[in-house]
């Protein structure tokens, strides 16, 4: 059967089961576009600005592990595109980015919206491809959706100039894919698992720290019943959260800058250290040099490439979290050691002393809202069960501190490139992908304004996402540094002009709630997951501007050098 | 310490682009570089020399394997070796100096391959210490234009980086 590019084109998205494709269009798209309007397995999802239809995508993905799809033109469609890309680069998040292209005769030319996509995406892609033939196009995007799938996730960029998807061609897609270049491993090397195994059974002080990739690999299953068996300490990473349930007593809460302290403390007296998924984040590590003194380390992980990149391990296996962690299991039932009880025991009593520290403690007789209670009954009010996006900031950091995801893929945010402007864009997919849901954005004055167009996408859809401003009128973060670090100079944090969000809101047609008084925020949220069940409410709470993320592990300290309030 | 990384490749549009660019973004160093295409016309063949640390070196390893074009890569340093690369360079040639560059060319094993009534044209192949040698033997000679290819390294004996 012969069909023109922009269909084939379709049908491939079709074949890899896309159910939304987020994207806007434009010149070079529009035989795709034309397709598109024949046909409705494929649900277009218009977006506002094509950064949001990354992001969306990227949400969707992170919600559901099924790939995010997103179609863009070229030139400036591209370029917009790029931040959502990086964003979903940087945190390994499965994603097929079609940019539109000019016709390849005019490749090269300056012409009218052109950009060298290909060029320009290269160092925040896993991979990319140029078609240059339409008779390549059908095994460009299952290779696309296989490499973004694959090993350790990442978005893939298939740039499709107008005069491929302009042509015709016999179509059938391939079954499957073999790239002789691209060989993932799946398993670990037995001897490294019982290497690890007797590792692991001889800690007196052992510390499991598991990241994003338990979660990407879908291992939270096999973690839980690995930890459980061991009754070894967890802490999760911030990409992490969730892969392990955090109302459980095992947890010790995230680690890092704004972990917990019994987590950071942990970590620092640990003997043996079991990191699983997890990458050795500057904001986790702290200083490199204080990290982790007394610790032989295990480290799990599909990319080779993250092994020893910072931190010298000790048994690296390289391998997919859940096919390890299923083989650690087995490998523990098998060895003839077993867990050290009583060391076990101490460890837990001194664990405890850390914890009785209550490092999130805060004020709850403020007259002021705190930006921690309001989200505290948000985890109330949505039973701990909802999905929750955030931007960038504080508000992304009171988010991951106190509202306890117990189940993975609930926690939505950009932990890797910190992009603002992330969380409602996330939203959209994440509700998309979840109808009847609680989704929640939880963000600031700040960040929610870096991507507030989506409000008319939001509308368009149907889309009742619970956005949770916590509106301090500072770029937080940004504020919490110059306090701390440069004698309160607050330069350039000020949000001295704000919209009236309210207003703002209701004209793009949704409810708009102001909360100013402590008193005020359980109607208020009432009204938002009950009366307006099923509209987007955007609620503007205004918080202690004064009210800063702790505790805090400072730049260049170790996690053993955290300033508790 | 230098090391020579061997680099069997998809040979697709950008692929060059993505070592050069990986090196780029990662702050690693590329002393030279080349690249062609093989027997096997859908691959390429490519030289890398760098240096760095140990640790940095393995990432380099790493980091290159990742590459979804890289089918397979080599560090020719790790094990015996044959390293060769050529120079092609133009010298002033008049008066005493053309009988003594006539004499270091044949002292290198190296060829005249072009002349003009003042200049000479040398072709030299072979290690890049020895390129260097040959260029400080010429010290006193008026050098006009100097063009290395980078070094080009495969195993000794039977080791082959294939498919």
């Amino acid at each position: 059967m012969e069909l023109t590019g922009a269909e084939i084109l379709v049908q491939c998205l079709k074949e890899e089961g896309v159910e939304y494709l987020f994207g806007y269009p434009g010149g070079a798209v529009l035989h795709i576009y034309d397709a598109l309007y024949k046909q409705e397995d494929v649900k277009h999802i218009l977006v506002r600005h094509e950064q949001a239809a990354t992001h969306a995508a990227d949400g969707y993905a992170r919600s559901t592990g099924k790939p995010g799809a997103v179609l863009v033109t070229s030139g400036p469609g591209a370029t917009n595109a790029v931040t959502g890309i990086a964003t979903a680069y940087m945190d390994s998040i499965p994603m097929v980015v079609i940019t539109g292209q000019v016709p390849t005769s005019l490749i090269g030319n300056d012409a009218f919206q052109e950009c060298d996509s290909i060029g320009i995406t290269r160092p925040i892609v896993k991979h990319n491809f140029l078609v240059k033939d339409i008779s390549d196009l059908a095994e460009t995007i299952k290779k696309a959706f296989y490499v973004a799938t694959t090993g350790r996730p990442g978005p893939v960029v298939v740039d499709v100039p107008k005069d491929v998807t302009g042509a015709t061609a016999k179509y059938s897609y391939p079954k499957e894919i073999k790239m002789r270049s691209y060989n993932p491993v799946t398993k670990g090397h037995i001897g490294q698992i019982k290497k690890a195994v007797e590792l692991i059974l001889s800690a007196k002080k052992p510390m499991i720290y598991s990241g994003g990739g338990v979660i990407l690999g879908e291992g939270s299953g096999q973690l839980i019943e690995f930890a459980q068996s061991l009754g070894y300490p967890v802490t999760n990473t911030l990409m992490g959260l969730g892969a392990y349930p955090a109302t459980d007593k095992q947890f010790v809460g995230m680690l890092g800058m704004h972990g917990t302290y019994e987590a950071n403390m942990g970590m620092h007296h640990c003997d043996v250290l079991i990191a699983i998924g997890a990458r050795f984040d500057d904001r986790v590590t702290g200083n490199l040099e204080k990290f982790c003194p007394d610790a032989k380390i295990v480290h799990v992980d599909v990319d080779p490439a993250s092994i020893a990149k910072t931190v010298k391990v000790d048994v690296p296996i390289v391998g997919e979290v859940a096919v390890v962690l299923d083989a650690l299991i087995k490998q523990i039932g098998l060895s003839e050691s077993k867990v050290d009880t009583s060391a076990l025991e101490i460890w837990w009593q001194q664990i405890d002393v850390w914890r009785a520290q209550d490092c999130l403690k805060f004020d709850t007789e403020s007259d002021k809202i705190k930006p921690q209670a309001a989200i505290k009954k948000v985890y109330e009010l949505t039973k701990g069960d909802a999905y929750v996006t955030s931007d960038v900031g504080q508000h992304q950091m009171w988010a991951a501190q106190y509202y306890p995801f117990d189940k993975p893929r609930r926690w939505i945010n950009s932990g890797g490139l910190g992009t603002m402007g992330f969380g409602l864009p996330a939203a959209m997919g994440v509700q998309l992908a979840h109808p009847g849901h609680s989704v929640v954005c939880i963000t600031g004055e700040s960040s929610i304004q870096m991507c507030i167009q989506e409000l008319a996408t939001c509308l368009q859809y149907g889309l009742p996402i619970k956005i949770l401003n916590l509106n301090n009128g500072f770029m937080g973060m940004v504020r919490q540094w110059q306090e701390f670090f440069y004698d309160k100079r607050y330069s350039q944090s000020v949000m001295s002009v704000l919209p009236d969000f309210v207003a703002l809101v209701e004209s793009y047609g949704h409810v708009g709630i102001r909360v100013e008084k402590p008193e005020d925020l359980d109607a208020a949220l009432d009204a938002a997951f009950n009366q307006h069940k099923d509209r987007l409410v955007f609620l503007d709470v205004i918080t202690d501007p004064d009210e800063n993320v702790y505790p805090m592990v400072p730049a260049g300290a170790g996690l053993n050098e955290m300033v508790l309030v | 310490m230098q090391h020579i990384v061997s680099i069997l490749m998809e040979n697709e549009s950008g692929a060059l682009s993505r070592v050069a660019g990986l090196f780029s973004a990662r702050g690693y160093n590329i002393e030279s570089l080349t690249v062609a295409p093989t027997d096997d016309s859908s691959l390429s063949r490519m030289t890398l020399v760098t240096s760095g640390t140990d640790d940095i070196v393995e990432q380099i390893l790493k980091q290159l394997n990742k590459l979804v074009d890289v089918i397979k890569l080599v560090d020719l340093t790790e094990s015996p070796h044959i390293e060769r690369e050529m120079m092609l360079i133009k010298v002033e040639a008049v008066g005493e100096s053309r009988a003594e560059v006539k004499r270091l060319v044949d002292i290198f094993r190296g060829n005249i391959i072009d002349v003009t009534d003042t200049t000479y044209t040398v072709e030299l192949t072979g290690p890049g210490e020895r390129l260097d040698a040959f260029l400080q033997s010429l010290s006193s000679i008026s050098i006009h234009e100097v063009v290395r290819s980078g070094a080009m390294g495969i195993s000794r004996g039977e080791k082959v980086l294939g498919l």
